[in-house]
Order: structure tokens, then sequence, then C-alpha cells
């Protein structure tokens, strides 16, 4: 690899983007094919409001219907929510605690290709007999009942985007442990660095779980086991807790990564250290660990009965408190400082009050006694999307506007933004408030319509009109981006001015071996204080000497590539329960995992040491033009 | 744009003093003991909750009024300030405490409801003092059964109004959930083991809700899920004694019309297979495969969600499959509409009581 900027042609992008494992590049991967899924997702939401504006519509049937709304909730979990997180935590997380990459940059790459593999093939499943219809739950009683190869769509493809996941997580952990710049001591790792950390760790504990029972579910389908099967001595309840001993911590992997896109953003644009650190480092503690003590909540009506329902009970109200030190921190953080609100801030000052009521409407739902009359209903619904939406979804928003700049070295339109913020804030609001009284008079979730006279077309109506809004600012958002890749206009390191944390005192974007020494950390917000004392630059902790760094390689796509064959294989094996297996079915299992294995055989004995990049090219980088 | 947003929320404000739901169906007009302390618990939570979100509120609209960049100067840094123990320590000791004010009748709560001891209670003569259902959901439609009285019903629920009625509750295909949004919270229906819980319908709400309650199936169960309704009958004690005297004492009368007994000779031909018209509960649950159609001419719906009309019946019996897709009936049928007449009619006159 060369150092010198080279305008390359189409093809060798496209091999560069497919070998590369340079944690940026992967975090533009990662940014791209989590945005195509978004809008997949968001697609799938328009056709749901469509469908729920009148009472008895007949715009999709109620078995489309069905596989929409799964498909829904699975693509924007699974493939949209968290990989656009870990497209900001690989572009930033290495920057700001000083390293040049993560610590397994193959294993990043390998990463990805499992989720990108593994979300094509769940949604290959619309063009191969239909799609999973038994909601992103997928409840064991009714999925082993669903006909057709949807439900096998969903467990092998969860199945490869979760290893894909899983391995991400991993990598995060030992990066964030082991790569630390010399003085990044734990305690003065940004609070975006911070909440990755923990949510890889529930990623490590809570990813397991799900590959488990996934795993149970996959062979009761297709390979005849009884796991689940009542009439064969099966469990249905034991799915439910799996999948909710994953699926609880799941909420907080997507949260702690926007609490600390919020945390970098509000000190950012309020010119002023985060209040209270070190109690938000241990509310996110705190939260992740709480996480693992409340997935029952989700049970409140299986029949646990009282103790188990009373403890969970109190478990979950104990999360607020964490959760509202976070927010009177944020807002303290703002308290006597100069706010300035630009796109990302606008999208923060939008989060607070919007998690807020998610949050206090998640309280409500932890009276257990209330939540046989919540539970399963539009109250949910609207809880889980002002927590989801209000949290998780503005802090990608803001985020895409906060590390543009230093992803692809352009700034997004500011007054674009605040049009999509305008649109998108006005329509979430309108969407998902009336919601909550839906569910509260009566309507059940995961309805594919509903029956005039109950009193529910009014709010239904206001809901889907709302839901055009927030298409009408995704579609503004979509503007900007290609707009924003028209303009020739580059920027500067800096380019909020106000910037604290390291990412903001390298080039827009970072040269690929990110530091030309590595730096020595000498505090908290490690820029800021090099700023305040007249520097323009980070003080080193090393001599300018040769830099080791890692090869490309083509071997995760194909290991990934593996995997996604065999599990066309696996579906269509003799033994499926639809009974449409086929001989061939095996053949091609054992080909697909021959490719697998064959890749990682090939990556186990071929030495791959890296490279050096020698000492002159790395000044004459400095000296020079810039490189991407 | 926060003009507009305050106009938006006047409006919402209005639009929710307006409609809280109809007396029926909304958990908002609670309709009996249990969906009143679950209200109350509504009521409290969200009066704590509204605090919270005024007091967040309130400092938000401070901080954004006194410290924005125009306002303090554009090259001002503001002094970096590490934290404050002190209101750390304030905002974490008042939620502690708003929680442990809700967490008390919370957890009073989750025992008092949860309590199904009644159930069991008998009197002298060791007959069970309270009435117990015992519901069965269905791929898309739910089954009634009184142990003690020996009755079968579907789809419409018939309960005694000022008592508790206790439920057992199970599925007999996938997982369901038994739900009577105005009565009390909802229940699942496992396909593994058997739920109990109990409800409580007040006489005098059950007036202002013209004695028919909606119920609804809360679980995803398939692409009829939004069909899969019931009805809730609570009437005074001495008219449910009448019903269930009737129910117990049902005769299959002989219809009276040529027509009616021509309907009469198809459905036992082609029917009988799987509906019973008789309402005791003598054959066991699992060979009950169809709702108990004895007393269908008192039926308040067909199917669970059309018009008591003869019109819908006929409807439902040729192409069941349009209405409640992927039911387990049938798709379509191919009957003459003479059979249909037939057929509808003579459903219409199997009647327990006039």
């Amino acid at each position: 690899m060369s150092s010198i900027a080279v305008k390359k042609g189409f093809a060798s992008t496209v091999w560069e983007y497919l070998t590369t494992v340079d944690h940026k590049k992967i975090a533009h991967l990662y940014l791209g094919a989590g945005g195509f899924f978004f809008l997949l997702g968001g697609i799938e939401a328009m056709f749901i409001r469509i469908q729920l504006m009148k009472p008895q519509n007949n715009f999709v049937n109620e078995q489309l219907f069905n596989e929409i709304m799964t498909m829904h909730g699975t693509t924007m979990i699974f493939l949209a929510a968290m990989p656009l997180l870990f497209a900001f935590m690989n572009a930033v997380v290495p920057l700001q605690i000083g390293a040049r990459d993560v610590a397994f940059p193959f294993l990043n790459a390998l990463g990805f290709w499992l989720f990108f593999w593994g979300g094509i093939f769940l949604n290959l499943s619309w063009f191969l007999g239909g799609a999973p219809d038994a909601g992103w739950t997928s409840y064991a009683s009714l999925s082993l009942r669903s006909e057709g190869h949807g439900i096998d769509f969903y467990t092998l493809g969860i199945q490869i985007s979760g290893f894909g996941t899983l391995m991400s997580g991993i990598n995060f952990l030992a990066t964030i442990i082991t790569m630390r710049a010399p003085g990044m001591s734990f305690m003065r790792m940004p609070l975006f660095t911070w909440t990755t950390f923990i949510a890889s760790s529930l990623i490590l504990m809570a990813f397991p779980p799900l590959t488990i029972s996934i795993f149970f579910l996959m062979f009761d389908r297709l390979f005849g086991s009884a796991f689940f099967d009542v009439t064969m001595g099966g469990n249905t309840i034991i799915w439910e807790h799996f999948f909710w001993i994953f699926g609880h911590p799941e909420v907080y992997i997507l949260i702690l990564p926007a609490f600390g896109i919020f945390s970098e953003i509000i000190p950012t644009f309020s010119r002023k250290r985060l209040f209270g650190y070190s109690s938000m480092v241990f509310a996110t503690i705190l939260i992740g660990f709480l996480g693992f003590m409340v997935w029952a909540h989700h049970m409140f009506t299986t029949g646990l009965g009282n103790v188990a329902n009373a403890i969970f009970a109190v478990a979950t109200m104990a999360i607020a408190v964490p959760t509202g030190i976070k927010i009177f921190n944020w807002l303290f953080t703002m308290w006597g400082g100069s706010i300035k609100i630009s796109v990302p801030m606008l999208y923060a000052l939008g989060f607070i009050p919007s998690f807020v009521m998610g949050g206090v409407t998640g309280v409500m739902q932890a009276a257990a006694p209330l939540d046989y009359q919540l539970h399963d209903t539009y109250f949910i619904v609207a809880h889980f999307h002002y927590v989801i939406i209000g949290g998780v979804v503005f802090a990608i928003l803001a985020a895409t506007h906060f590390y543009w700049p230093k992803m692809f070295g352009k700034m997004l339109s500011e007054k674009l933004g605040y049009v999509t913020f305008a649109f998108f804030f006005v329509g979430f609001h309108m969407t998902f408030f009336v919601q909550h009284f839906l569910g509260l008079m009566g309507m059940p979730r995961r309805v594919a319509t509903f029956l005039p006279n109950q009193g529910f077309d009014l709010y239904n109506f206001i809901s889907s009109m709302g839901a055009f809004f927030m298409a009408i600012g995704v579609i503004v958002l979509l503007v900007n981006v290609v707009v924003t890749s028209l303009k020739k206009e580059r920027v500067g390191n800096d380019p909020w001015q106000d910037g604290r944390t390291m990412e903001w005192a390298l080039s827009s974007p970072p040269v690929y071996y990110n530091f030309k020494q590595i730096p020595l950390v000498r505090g908290q917000d490690t820029w800021w204080i090099e700023k305040m004392e007249g520097k323009d630059e980070l003080t080193p902790s090393e001599p300018l000497q040769d830099i080791h760094m890692p090869n490309n390689s083509i071997i995760p796509f194909f290991i990934a590539l593996g995997l996604f064959i065999a599990a066309f294989g696996a579906m269509y094996n003799p033994l499926n329960s639809v009974g449409d297996g086929h001989p061939m079915g095996t053949v091609v299992l054992i080909l697909g995992l021959a490719l697998m294995f064959g890749s990682m055989l090939v990556r186990s004995i071929r030495d791959d040491l890296g490279y050096y990049i020698p000492k002159e090219d790395i000044e004459n980088d400095a000296k020079g033009g810039k490189v991407s | 744009m926060k003009k507009w947003c305050l106009f938006l929320s006047l409006l919402i404000v209005a639009l929710i003093l307006t409609a809280c739901g109809e007396p029926f169906l909304s958990t908002m007009k609670p309709a009996g003991e249990v969906a009143e302390k679950q209200f109350d618990l509504l009521l409290l939570s969200t009066g704590i909750m509204v605090l919270v979100v005024v007091v967040v509120v309130i400092i938000y609209l401070i901080v954004l009024i006194r410290f924005r960049r125009k306002r303090v100067g554009e090259d001002k840094i503001p002094k970096q300030i590490e934290g404050s123990h002190k209101l750390e320590f304030i905002w974490t000791v008042i939620p502690i405490v708003l929680l442990l004010i809700l967490a008390v009748p919370t957890l009073l709560q989750t025992f008092e409801l949860g309590n199904v001891s009644g159930k069991e209670k008998v009197d002298k003569d060791g007959n069970r003092e309270n009435l117990v259902v015992n519901v069965r959901a269905n791929l898309y439609w739910w089954e009634f059964e009184y142990p003690d009285l020996g009755i079968v019903t579907s789809q419409d629920l018939v309960v005694p109004t000022d008592e508790r009625v206790y439920f057992n509750l199970i599925a007999s295909d996938v997982k369901h959930s038994f739900w009577v949004p105005a009565a009390g919270g909802k229940m699942d229906t496992n396909t593994d083991n058997e739920n109990y819980f109990y409800l409580q319908f007040d006489s005098e709400k059950a007036d202002e809700a013209g004695n028919l309650f909606y119920g609804k199936c809360a679980e995803l169960c398939g692409p009829s899920h939004a069909y899969m309704d019931f009805k809730v009958k609570a009437v005074p004690r001495s008219e449910f004694d009448e019903w269930v005297k009737a129910m117990q004492n049902f005769e299959e009368t002989e219809p009276t019309t040529a027509v009616a007994q021509q309907g009469k000779e198809i459905f036992e031909n082609s029917c009988i297979g799987c509906h019973a018209v008789t309402p005791d509960n003598s054959t066991p649950a699992n060979a009950r495969i169809a709702p108990n159609l004895a007393d269908f001419g008192n039926r308040t719906t067909v199917a669970g969600i059309l018009p008591y009309t003869k019109e819908n019946i006929k409807k439902w019996i040729q192409n069941p499959g349009d209405i409640k897709p992927g039911n387990l009936m049938y798709d379509s049928e191919n009957f003459s509409d003479e059979e249909l007449d037939a057929l509808a009619e003579y459903l219409m006159s199997l009647k327990a009581q006039n």
C-alpha cells in the first residue's frame, strides 16, 4: 500500500473496501450497510402506518402485515441500529484512546462481513417464499407453527449476523483494555469510549443466550428436535426467558452508546467539561449491570407468579435511578456553559425531553399490576419507540452530523440538517405520543388492522400522518448526504472548533495509521487541554519511528460468504419441517462450511506479519499532502 | 419551531381531555375492582412521572434561555466544573424516594391481584363459593367452560356482575393472551401450563357499557390475531342463574320451519364432526376442536367480529378464510345459496333462552 494519494478507479475502490481491515474504512462499510437497512426498515414502517391509517384497511393483507411488522423490528434492531452504532464506534473509539487501529483488525472485518451476509440472507426471504412472521421476538409456539421458511431465514440470518456482533464486541473490549495510549487511564476515557466498553461487555454476555436459543429453534425447525415442542415435552416459556435474557440487555447495548454520543456532543457544544464525569461512568456501569437483572419484566403476564413479578418490578424501577443521574448531569453540563445549537446539539436537545418521556413510561410499566394492562398494547409500542427513536435514532442522526466531517472530510449541510430535524422531531412525537392513548384505550399491538367503532380511528390517523413527516425528514437527510458528497470543500482537524477529545486533533479524515506518534494523554478531554495551552497538536509519547500495520485481506469476506452459503444448505436440508428439503441441501451445507473452514485454514497456515511504514514516508506525509 | 411544538402539545392535551376511549373497551374507564386498582396505579405513576418531566423541563428551559452562546458571548470559555457531590446526591436520593412511593402500592397490588386462593374456597357442602371459568384459547376463537356447572360455550363469555370470577387459562395451539381491557389487565394463555387470575365486573359500569364488554387476544398468534375478539356479557346474578339453568336444561328443539330442518340435515352431514350443538362439557377438551354452537342464536357477533346478521353468517360459512385468514375451519366451501340459507336459519334457531 502506498502512502501517496492516487486517484483510484472504481474497481480498485471496491477491492479496497472488500479487503480493508482499517477501522475507519470498516466504519464506512457499517454506515453504508446500516444506513441501507435503516431505509429498508423505514419503508416497512411506512407500510405499517399506511395499513393502520384507517380501520379495516386493505393496503396489505394480514399475513404480509405480520411479515412486514416482524421484519421492521428485526431489521431496525439487528441490521440498522446496532451496525450504525458500530460505524461510529469503529470510526471514533480507536482515535479517542490514541490507538492506530482496533486490537484485531482482521476480526473487525470478519465481524462486518458476517453482519452483512446475515442481513442479506434475512432479507432474501422476501424473494424466497415469504419473510418471518412471528414478530422480532419469535415466540416459540407461534414460530414453530409458522408455515414456509420465514422463521428459518430469521434463525439463520440472525445467527450469522449475531456471530459478527459478538466478534465486534470482543474486539472493542480487547481494544479498549489493551490499546489505550500512555496516560489514558480508565477514568480519563471519553464517555463514548466508556459506553462502547460497557455495551461491548453486554454484547459478550447477552449474545450467547440468543445464539443458544436460536440454535434450539433452528434445530426444532430444520433437524427435527423438540426443545420448544410442548407435545414432545418441550417448553415454550424457556424461549421467552432466553430471548429476553438477551433482549433486555440488547436495548442497553443500543442506548448506552447513544448516551455516549450525547455525552460527547453536549460538552462540545456547551464548551464545558462533562458534569459529574465519574458518576456518569458509574451510572453507565450500573445500568449495564442492572440490565441483566430485569428481563422478566417483559413477561409479567406470562404467569411467573407473584414473587417473581414483585422482584422484577422493583429491580426494573431501580434502573431509573442511574438513568436519572445521567439526565441531570447532561442538564448541568449545559448549565453555566456556552451553548451553540448546531445540528448535533439540536438532536441532543431534542433527545433529553423525548428520552425522559420514554423513560418515565418505562417506570410505569415496571409497576407489574399496571403492566398487566399495558403489556402488548400500543402503549408499549409508544414507549419503546420513545426510547429507541428518541434515544438511539436521535443519537445516530446526531452522530452522523457530528462525525461526518471526521469520517469523510466534509461538512453535512447545517441548513438541511435543521429541516430534517424539524420534520423528524415533530413527526416522531406526532406518530408515537398518541399511541400511548391507543394502548390505554384497549388497542393491542401487532394487529394487522382494527375494526371501526372502538375509538381508535382518529389517533391512528394522526399517528400515520406523523410517520409521513418522519419520512420527509429522512429523505431530506439523504439529499443532504448526496449534496455534501458532491461538494469539494474540505474541513480542517477541528471543524466544530470546540472538539475536546483526541479525534479532533487529527486530520479529517485521519491518515490510515491515525497517529504519526502515539500521543501522551495528560488528562481527561486530552485535546481540549492541549488547545487551552495554545498547542496545535497532541504531545507525542514516542519518537518518530517505523509503524507496523496489518495487511488487507479478502479472507474475512470468504469466511462470511461460506457461512451464508451453508445457511441455504441448512435451510433446504432433507430433514426440514417445511418438507421441501432436498439431498442437494446437505451438499450445499457441506460446500459452504468447506469454504468457511478452508478460508480459516488458509488464514491459519499462511504467515501474515503485516508490513512497516518507513519513518521517512511518515515524515513525508506530515509535510506534504493529506492521505485518505 | 418552539411555538409550533407548544401549539401541537396544546392540541394533544385537548385531544386527551376529550377522549378516554369507549366504556366497553378502555382501560381508562375501569369497570371493576381489578381495573380500578390498575387505573389508580396508572394515575399515581403518571402523577409522579409528570412531576419528574416538569422538573426536567424547567431546568432544561432555564439552561436554554440563560446559557446560549449568543447571550454569554462568542469567545467566552466557561468555567470547567467537575461536578457537585451535593447536587448529585440530591438527584440520586429524590428519585429513589419517588420510586419507593410507587413501589409500595405496586408490591401490594401484585400480591393482591395475584391472590387466587378464592378459587379453592368451598362452603360447608363442599361446593365452590366462587364462579370458575376455564378459558381455552384456540387459533382464532375462545372457549369458555364452566367446570362446576357442566356448561361449555364459546366466543361469548357470560358472567355475573359484582362478584369475583376466577379464570383458569390455557391455549391449545399457540400462545394467546386473554384481555378484557375495561375489566382488568391481561393474562397469557400458555401452551405449557394453566394460568390463574380473577376479574370482577361492576353492575353500574356494566349498565353504562350496555352489559357487553369487548375482549381481545393480546399476543401475536398469526394472521388473524387482530380478529381474535370475544365478548363478555356481564349480567346480574339472577339473570346469570337463569342462563345457567337454561343451558343446563338445554334440549335441542326440533326446527320449526322446513328450511331450518334442511339446515339441520346439512349440519349433521357436514359440520357436526367438529362443532357440538349441545352445551354440556362431557367431551374432553382436546376433542372439542371447534367452537360450541349450542347457544348460537343468542350470539352477539359472527366469528367474534362481524355484526350478527344472517348475511354475515352465510358469508362466514362459505368463505371463512376471507374473514379470518389462517383459521382452521377451511378457507372456502361450495355451498349453494339455498344450503347457506338453510344452515344460517338452523344456526340462528339454536337458543338456550328466548
